[in-house]
């Protein structure tokens, strides 16, 4: 009885000494429900594994993450660090001072140098671009482009060409899906973006993001334009409605039926996740490969280059303790980016990552791609403030698409403009 | 020693009366402020203030905050944004066609089934399945519609039942959710008289088997025919039932939300009002706007409420 009883103690105390020992936590919220999560998980255990001390607890919130973290910003509990796409929001955070300025706190030697100014605003570090995605990627199925003798477009002239060739031949060139539950839309600002990057150049592709030239700008127009004469010419698979009621993760599946009922899709490098889940036994580099979205305007385009429209997800930390400075700190290591590479076949932002250390043969082009851009660019619509980025932007497209006047639309985003950027 | 403890004892009993009566009449007093107390502290703080505070929010700017140095007050600001923009314009509209379209059919159906299948021998059987609808989440029958209004390029096999059975009889597919500005609003309101219609029908029926049958029956031998019996006889007396209903439904339509959030997001024309509220709060962070919409929104469901309240004492009173 009483051996028990002290027995029970020794545990006790035991517990008790463990558990003070293990009191640091770092709180991490991520977006990603998929398959990032175990490679996120691998790279946290690799962290716990080098820190013993520190307890890194993961919350995945799939959906609505900006409202959860509006309402538990303002409830003064945010978590205490978390990756996100939301750069315009980052800013807001930043101006609001609800984020942690992370110059001088976290070095970023290891980080790829083109992607460390994404995160920058004001003079201050408030994210580190660590989880880089390649947005200008046409996908092809390499087995139907032989097939049909069809030949890599170097022009979007050629590109033109050759999707007047499929449509004689009987086939839709392109498959597109913009719809994406409540945030419906983006898949199209995408395309808008890249073409501006290849109709009017980067800087005013800058000027665009910040609200230096209105939406009725002839250069906007030009660029919706540009990707509605896609629909209007007949080269999307559905025509408008089959753009607008597809999701953007079935949107690449007509590349890999039998026989194939269309054969270029537009999107990041995120994509091929999603049709490896569709298909089995997809192989990359002969069931699908990928070629960079053109340039349009040789004058947009000066030094002939391609430019690169980048997204992906920065690393934000709200709270500016020495253990959550410590994981921040941890993820720009090479050995957090490989695990993240060599798990998903996502790109690295490891400053030295060598293209050909990948054995992925997508992810070794667009790692070069990264590498090697001249002229970069990151996702317009999330540099935007959310009114427009994620509305206005995102539902002008949908209007469009959908019939309404290109007029119309640009001065319904314009109004919202004037509104979203005054303050 | 002992007449003047008596007395003093005497003394302590007039104080204690007099205390004891100020006591009781204190207590009588305040007896209606303990009953009401607790209701009455829990609706200032969960009612009043946030109500009041949302019109005093209505008056500022962006941001999260609900006063403090980073909101700044901008007059009528917010409110020309409800009553001029074309979004809002949109979502005001929208919103009339939803309470009209929506109570008409949900009343409407909810009787007609009632009152017809009181007349057949799987009345049971017919009004579950009618019913079970309203067992299902908003978002759930949301997501069930959004398959059935799935669209598929000519070239690929239909999944929506809609789009397969217009293919199957030779049509080209439709977008059910894109068609502005009536089909797709059609197709929402739709949904939300599928999952409100069984609920309709279970009250008016209740209300229509209390009804005594010798009304009827008077009727009948008086050589009223069967729709005279409905149009006369059965419309009326159940009509404080119907009112009631019809109301409810009123206020449950003026707060649509879910349906549109999850099938459209109030894209092509198919905005609400507490749709346009919750992109505002929480994607856009204006909690000015937000404010501003919620407060058109409680305007417009109050005198319904008070409707709503007024029929229920009157019949309450009645008992």
């Amino acid at each position: 009885m009483r051996k028990t009883l002290v027995l029970l103690l020794v545990i006790a105390l035991v517990g008790l000494v463990a558990a003070a020992q293990a009191t640091k936590v770092v709180n991490v919220m991520h977006g990603w429900p998929g398959e990032q999560a175990p490679a996120f998980e691998m790279i946290v255990d690799a962290f716990e594994a080098a820190n013993p001390d520190i307890d890194v607890v993961v919350e995945i919130v799939g959906r609505d993450r900006p409202a959860i973290l509006a309402t538990r910003l303002a409830a003064g509990n945010p978590p205490d660090l978390t990756p996100h796409p939301w750069i315009g929001l980052m800013r807001q955070w930043a101006d609001a001072g609800e984020i942690v300025d992370l110059m001088g706190l976290v070095d970023t030697s290891d980080i790829n140098p083109a992607l460390v100014p994404i995160g920058e605003h004001d003079g201050g570090l408030y994210g580190l671009f660590i989880f880089p995605n390649v947005k200008s990627l046409i996908w092809y199925n390499p087995k139907n482009f032989t097939a049909r003798d069809y030949q890599i477009p170097n022009t979007w002239y050629e590109l033109l060409a050759l999707s007047e060739q499929m449509v004689a031949d009987g086939g839709a060139p392109f498959s597109i899906g913009i719809d994406s539950g409540a945030a419906s839309g983006w898949p199209g600002t995408d395309w808008i973006e890249d073409i501006m990057l290849r109709t009017a150049g980067a800087a005013v592709y800058d000027k665009w993001v910040n609200h230096e030239i209105p939406w009725t700008d002839p250069r906007v127009k030009l660029a919706f334009e540009t990707f509605g004469s896609l629909f209007s010419k007949g080269y999307v698979l559905g025509g408008p409605i089959g753009a607008l009621t597809t999701n953007f993760g079935d949107a690449a599946d007509p590349l890999f039926t039998e026989p194939p009922t269309a054969y270029m899709h537009h999107q990041a490098t995120f994509i091929q996740g999603f049709f490896n889940d569709h298909f089995e036994g997809l192989v990359a580099g002969e069931d699908y490969d990928i070629f960079p979205l053109p340039t349009i305007t040789p004058a947009a385009t000066p030094d002939g280059s391609i430019p690169l429209l980048v997204s992906g997800d920065v690393v934000t930390v709200f709270n500016n303790r020495p253990e959550v400075i410590a994981f921040a700190q941890f993820l720009t290591t090479e050995t957090a980016a490989n695990i993240w590479s060599s798990e998903l076949g996502e790109l690295s932002a490891y400053v030295d990552a060598d293209p050909d250390d990948f054995a992925d043969p997508i992810t070794r082009k667009a790692q070069a791609m990264l590498l090697n851009a001249t002229v970069s660019r990151f996702d317009g619509s999330d540099l935007m403030p959310g009114e427009i980025g994620a509305g206005a932007f995102w539902s002008g497209v949908l209007d469009y698409i959908s019939g309404i006047s290109l007029d119309t639309v640009l001065q319904t985003i314009e109004a919202a403009a004037v509104d979203a950027y005054s303050d | 020693m002992s007449r003047r403890s008596s007395n003093n004892e005497k003394n302590d009993r007039t104080a204690v009366r007099g205390f004891g009566l100020a006591w009781s009449w204190a207590v009588a007093r305040a007896r209606p402020w303990m009953f009401v107390g607790p209701a009455l502290v829990l609706i200032t703080f969960f009612l009043i203030y946030p109500t009041l505070m949302t019109i005093v929010r209505s008056f500022f700017g962006r941001g999260t905050t609900l006063i403090g140095p980073s909101v700044e007050y901008v007059g009528l600001t917010n409110w020309k944004f409800v009553f001029t923009s074309n979004t809002m314009l949109t979502a005001l509209r929208n919103n009339a066609i939803w309470t009209v379209l929506f109570t008409t059919c949900t009343v409407g159906f909810g009787l007609m089934l009632a009152v017809l299948l009181d007349r057949v021998k799987y009345e049971k059987i017919a009004k579950s399945l009618i019913f079970i609808p309203a067992a299902i989440s908003m978002v759930g029958a949301s997501i069930i519609w959004k398959f059935v209004y799935a669209f598929r390029p000519i070239q690929i096999s239909q999944i929506g039942v809609l789009n397969a059975v217009v293919v199957a009889l030779g049509g080209e597919p439709v977008g059910w959710l894109i068609k502005r500005p009536w089909v797709n609003n059609i197709c929402l309101i739709a949904v939300g008289v599928w999952i409100w219609t069984g609920f309709c029908m279970v009250i008016l029926s209740a209300a229509y088997k209390n009804i005594p049958r010798q009304l009827l029956e008077a009727a009948r031998i008086d050589g009223a025919n069967e729709w005279h019996v409905f149009r006369r006889v059965i419309l009326p007396v159940l009509f404080p039932t119907i009112a009631v209903v019809a109301t409810t439904m009123v206020v449950q339509v003026l707060k649509v939300f879910d349906i549109v959030f999850v099938m459209t997001n109030g894209n092509y024309g198919t905005e609400v009002i507490a749709n346009r509220m919750y992109k505002e709060m929480f994607n856009y962070f204006n909690y000015g706007r937000a404010s501003a919409i919620a407060v058109v929104l409680l305007l417009l469901i109050t005198p319904f409420m008070i409707l709503n309240i007024k029929r229920f004492t009157k019949q309450e009173g009645g008992r």
